[in-house]
């Protein structure tokens, strides 16, 4: 690890502000990844670096490819051609699950909370290398009881942090959906990750919670874990990102602070273009 | 369970399903006959000879003389079959010949495997065996044709039934998300009703097969629409999940069998109408002349779905309905209409299917769920959802079915269609003409 | 007409033989689809399997009954649920359904085929396997036991029915109340969830099934021991539907419930089989509407009915809530 930067602005010092740019010190490399279904090419990018460390915003109008490209960074969707790095590990045949037991975890667009289970069970679910998760372990409870303690500890004390705690003993159905958000981000948590891939974590969610799930996204950059998430909402990225990558019609069109991106003339094109096309729209929403 | 043994045999008699089938059939009855009276000494050889009428009931054969010869040759006992067609002779220890006197078959009935009469028999004192001699027409062997390509005329006809009852199972899931595990019911029922007009009759009139054909169809598509209506549409409205769904198919499916075979009985029967026809010999195969009425009806029908399908207005629209339910709704297409439509054409395509079945082989009251899950392993190979690829995955099937008999015994082979399944899916479970899917 | 023997045939549904294959039966499947949210439907050539690897090892290949014993509970149900899960259970829930009844099919097929039969015996099965279980039997077999409903013989497989039947509940009750557990439910609910939490969803779904399937070949072994003999027409496609009927009426994802389902299932199966049969018997049922032949059908009928009422009307079964598990919603 590099020395700790006093801001998130430093880590992308040098780094230029163009489409598929070097970054500093690159937790997650993408290479000339291609995904088409049937004769439509959905996702074909050149090559992206996310730093280490920062909040990246990957953005880009309907059907750009964002939420295709994002399975296949956490291969919940394997691509035709290309590479991805991650923390130097290849994840080319790598299954899902195993990527996230690498410390890449993602949630998911449409919420997946587990309503039928109960919150605290949610959060347990997400802690790692759990001895009682084999069956004959499982019928001595004694060889995991302790584990089981710890982990409810540290459950209890995320849904503090995301003000769930009132909720522990309901069914996660029962939550209202921006406590969904926070639950599944809660639960990400409880794996230990590097990296927090959210996909559009503000899909749903109501203005009230907006800020406080803002609070959390930038927490977690604190603590030092890496966010990328995808988003449509441009005034949301703007006020917590550090680095957006721009993606229309599969590409990586441009990559830059914040700043830099409301006044990229390919941007702008991509966005008002985009209004004519919806209906080729690819995102099931 | 007679009826499904007695089909698994029909469809099993490799190169000659059809051959021997119509007229005199078979079959011996294995120790239905005369009781055994307990003998101090000696065996009790039996048997019961049997044919088919023209319901495709079995009948007993009477009057028909069997001899027993001893290993030198003298004939130590014989008999004549009783009205039912049961026989007996009870003869000391010892291997005996024993010998059906052809001469005494009634005009017409003729031994399936002539070259097993006399069959040999060993009995010890106190035994009793039955012994098989299976009337009808002679089993066509491949001097007649070539045995691959008359295998692959027959694999091309059952392929092109199954085409034809699974274009409704793989529309019904393509617009619906549902897998109709009562989609085989619906091919029952139009060979149960096709059987109804034309062997028993409605009101004391037999209809001839084509009349009563359409008629089915007719019925099957109503039926179909009926069952959409009622089941599956306020099903639909009340959001009830596809697994719900599924098990309410398989509900559906179990009862209407089961009404089917209380009502039918287990027996399997045959349709009155064009049941023997001399097989034409072409050379490199063999054919009757119904089959290929058969093949011509259901590749005009196919061609004709999969031009409606291509070309026309709600053709279209089911195929937009299939691809994206939601996007073809915004477009302004009436999905419930559509799925209407789709119950509709399915069903009496499966009740037409039902009807050619029958008139191939026989009907029978669980015929429809042995071809459904013919039909699924088609729609699997083509590509579930995909309405072309049920078409030439049923087609593969077919063919499959029938060439696998060069392999394994003829009475297995759907086992080998089946186990074809397992392995598409597999090494390609999108089939062969579908897309991998979308996570996310 | 036999009111005693009416009652007596029902007490015998709720606590007798079949009840205890179809609960064990139902209780595989409960683990296959009210944990896991796997649709097996072919938990009868699980049965099978059991049933089949008993007899098979003791009159096929000649080996003593213990080896029976491991045939039928684990070799036979791991290689079956291996050959129907790999190549389903990366894919959409319906691809294993369709797998599981072709699968129920390829058995009723093979079982039958008169070219293996010194292997299985053809459509007569197997017989004579479980004399070493009987050896055991400290109970009189002219005797009537237990309210006099069982005779000797019946009560030994009973009461063994009635022991393995508490340890698999226990087990159930012990694994889902434990993390291995909580992955199940969890794959149940949402599988892509499961899997971003690091859970290989593949292997522990594999796992329900080979686990469940193991349950259903105890259920199998019961009725090829108590019925004495291993017949294809005893594990045919349709009587995985007996057993899931007993899991929806007592309740999926619950550890009793398809216990109390296959209790009352056979409970009302027995009542109005025999109820009929006495119609018949006696001359109170009309030959046209019904002969005695037809009385096995119409349990059939009632099954096919029982599915689609309760998966219409009451999917959470009777004892369960519909907050947990029910039927119709995911």
């Amino acid at each position: 690890m590099n020395a700790e930067p006093s801001t998130a602005q430093e880590l992308f010092d040098g780094v230029p502000y163009e489409p598929g740019a070097a970054k500093n010190d690159p937790i997650l490399v993408a290479d000339n990844v291609r995904r088409a279904f049937g004769g439509l090419v959905a996702v074909d990018v050149e090559h992206l670096e996310v730093q280490r460390g920062a909040i990246t915003a990957l953005i880009g109008p309907n059907g750009a490819g964002k939420t295709t490209f994002f399975n296949l960074l956490t291969n919940f969707d394997e691509p035709d051609t290309g590479d991805r790095l991650f923390e130097g590990n290849d994840l080319s045949g790598v299954s899902a699950y195993k990527v996230a037991n690498l410390g890449m975890v993602r949630t998911f667009q449409l919420t997946k909370s587990l309503s039928k289970m109960t919150v605290i069970d949610n959060m347990r679910l997400g802690g790692t290398e759990q001895a009682g998760e084999s069956f004959f372990r499982a019928l001595l409870p004694f060889l995991w009881r302790r584990q089981e303690a710890e982990i409810t500890e540290r459950a209890d004390a995320l849904l503090e942090r995301f003000k769930l705690s009132h909720m522990r003993d309901e069914f996660a159905g029962t939550l209202s959906g921006g406590q969904r958000k926070l639950l599944e981000m809660a639960r990400a948590l409880m794996v230990r990750p590097n990296i927090v891939m959210l996909d559009e974590p503000m899909a749903g969610v109501n203005p009230a919670l907006k800020q406080s799930l803002l609070d959390h996204v930038k927490g977690l950059r604190d603590e030092g874990m890496t966010v990328l998430f995808v988003e449509h909402d441009m005034d949301m990225v703007q006020e917590i990102s550090d680095w957006v990558v721009v993606m229309a019609e599969g590409r990586i069109i441009a990559e830059g602070p914040p700043e830099s991106i409301s006044s990229n003339q390919a941007v702008v094109d991509a966005y008002l273009g985009s209004h004519h096309d919806s209906a080729l729209d690819l995102e099931a929403d | 369970m007679g009826g499904v043994q007695l089909m698994t045999a029909f469809i099993g008699v490799r190169r000659s399903a059809m051959a021997l089938v119509f007229g005199l059939l078979l079959l011996v009855g294995l120790g239905a006959g005369a009781s055994v009276s307990a003998q101090e000494s000696g065996g009790e050889v039996k048997g019961n000879l049997v044919q088919k009428d023209d319901d495709g009931e079995r009948v007993g054969v009477p009057g028909v003389t069997f001899r027993a010869f001893d290993e030198s040759g003298a004939e130590v006992s014989s008999t004549t079959t009783a009205e039912d067609g049961s026989w007996s002779m009870i003869v000391p220890e010892g291997t005996y010949d024993i010998f059906l006197d052809a001469e005494t078959l009634p005009d017409g009935v003729s031994l399936r495997n002539p070259d097993k009469n006399p069959a040999s028999v060993t009995l010890i004192d106190g035994s009793s065996k039955s012994t098989l001699f299976p009337l009808g027409e002679a089993e066509a062997n491949s001097a007649g044709g070539n045995t691959v390509i008359q295998l692959m005329v027959d694999g091309l006809k059952l392929g092109l039934i199954i085409a034809m009852c699974a274009i409704g199972l793989s529309l019904i899931y393509g617009t619906t998300g549902l897998t109709n595990f009562a989609h085989g019911e619906s091919v029952t029922f139009g060979a149960v009703m096709a059987y109804l007009l034309n062997n028993a009759g409605v009101f004391g009139v037999r209809l001839h097969l084509i009349p009563a054909t359409v008629i089915v169809v007719l019925i099957c598509g109503s039926a179909g629409g009926l069952f959409n209506r009622t089941v599956w549409r306020p099903m639909r409205r009340r959001g009830a999940s596809l697994v719900a769904a599924l098990v309410v198919s398989i509900g559906f499916s179990i009862f209407f069998r089961y009404v089917i075979l209380f009502i039918f009985s287990g027996r399997a029967k045959r349709l009155r109408d064009y049941q023997i026809q001399e097989q034409w010999d072409l050379g490199l195969f063999r054919l009757a002349p119904k089959d290929l009425v058969l093949m011509i009806i259901s590749v005009s029908v196919l061609v004709g779905v999969a031009s409606a399908l291509q070309f026309t207005r709600m053709g279209k629209a089911m195929r937009a309905v299939s691809d994206n339910r939601d996007l073809a709704e915004s477009t302004g297409i009436d999905v419930e209409r559509v799925i209407s439509l789709v119950w509709i054409f399915g069903s009496a395509l499966a009740g037409l299917g039902g009807v050619l079945f029958g008139l191939t082989e026989s009907i029978n009251w669980e015929m429809g769920f042995r071809i459904l899950l013919l039909m699924f392993a088609g729609v699997t190979l083509g590509g579930l959802g995909t309405a072309y690829g049920a078409l030439f995955g049923s087609i593969i099937v077919g063919l499959f079915i029938q060439l696998s008999t060069l392999v394994i015994p003829t009475d297995m082979k759907n086992v080998g269609a089946l186990l074809m399944l397992i392995v598409i899916l597999l090494i390609r479970p999108q089939g062969l003409f579908g897309r991998r899917e979308r996570i996310g | 007409m036999d009111w005693g023997a009416i009652i007596q045939n029902l007490f015998r549904g709720f606590i007798g033989e079949p009840f205890i294959y179809f609960s064990l039966a139902a209780m595989g499947l409960n683990m296959h689809y009210g944990y896991t949210g796997l649709l097996n439907f072919g938990q009868a050539v699980f049965m099978a399997a059991g049933a089949y690897g008993l007899s098979m090892a003791v009159v096929t290949l000649g080996l003593n009954f213990w080896w029976g014993l491991l045939l039928g509970i684990v070799v036979f149900p791991l290689l079956l649920a291996l050959i129907m899960g790999v190549p389903t259970l990366r894919l959409r829930a319906d691809y294993l359904a369709i797998v599981t009844i072709a699968a129920s099919e390829m058995f009723r097929i093979i079982a039958r085929s008169p070219s293996l039969d010194r292997w299985t015996g053809s459509s007569d099965g197997l017989t004579a396997f479980a004399n070493r279980f009987y050896d055991f039997n400290p109970f009189d077999k002219q005797k009537r036991y237990f309210f006099g409903l069982f005779i000797g013989n019946q009560m030994w497989v009973v009461l063994i029915g009635w022991i393995v039947l508490s340890t698999v509940a226990l087990i159930v009750w012990m694994t889902m109340r434990s993390p291995w557990g909580r992955v199940l439910r969890a794959i149940r609910e949402d599988e892509d969830a499961a899997r971003s939490l690091g859970k290989n969803a593949y292997w522990f779904k594999m796992q329900a099934l080979m686990i469940g399937g193991m349950f259903g070949a105890l259920g199998g072994m019961f009725r090829a021991i108590g019925t004495q003999s291993a017949q294809p027409q005893n594990f045919i496609t349709d009587v995985t539907f007996f057993a899931w009927v007993a899991l929806i009426l007592g309740g999926a994802a619950r550890v009793g419930g398809p216990i109390a389902g296959a209790a009352i299932l056979y409970g009302i199966l027995n009542f109005t089989d025999v109820f009929l049969r006495q119609l018949v018997e006696n001359g109170y049922m009309p030959e046209v509407i019904m002969d005695g032949t037809q009385v096995g059908q119409v349990r059939f009928m009632m099954i096919g009915l029982g599915l689609i009422l309760l998966a219409i009307y009451r999917p959470q079964g009777i004892f369960g809530t519909k907050e947990e598990m029910a039927l119709d919603e995911r």
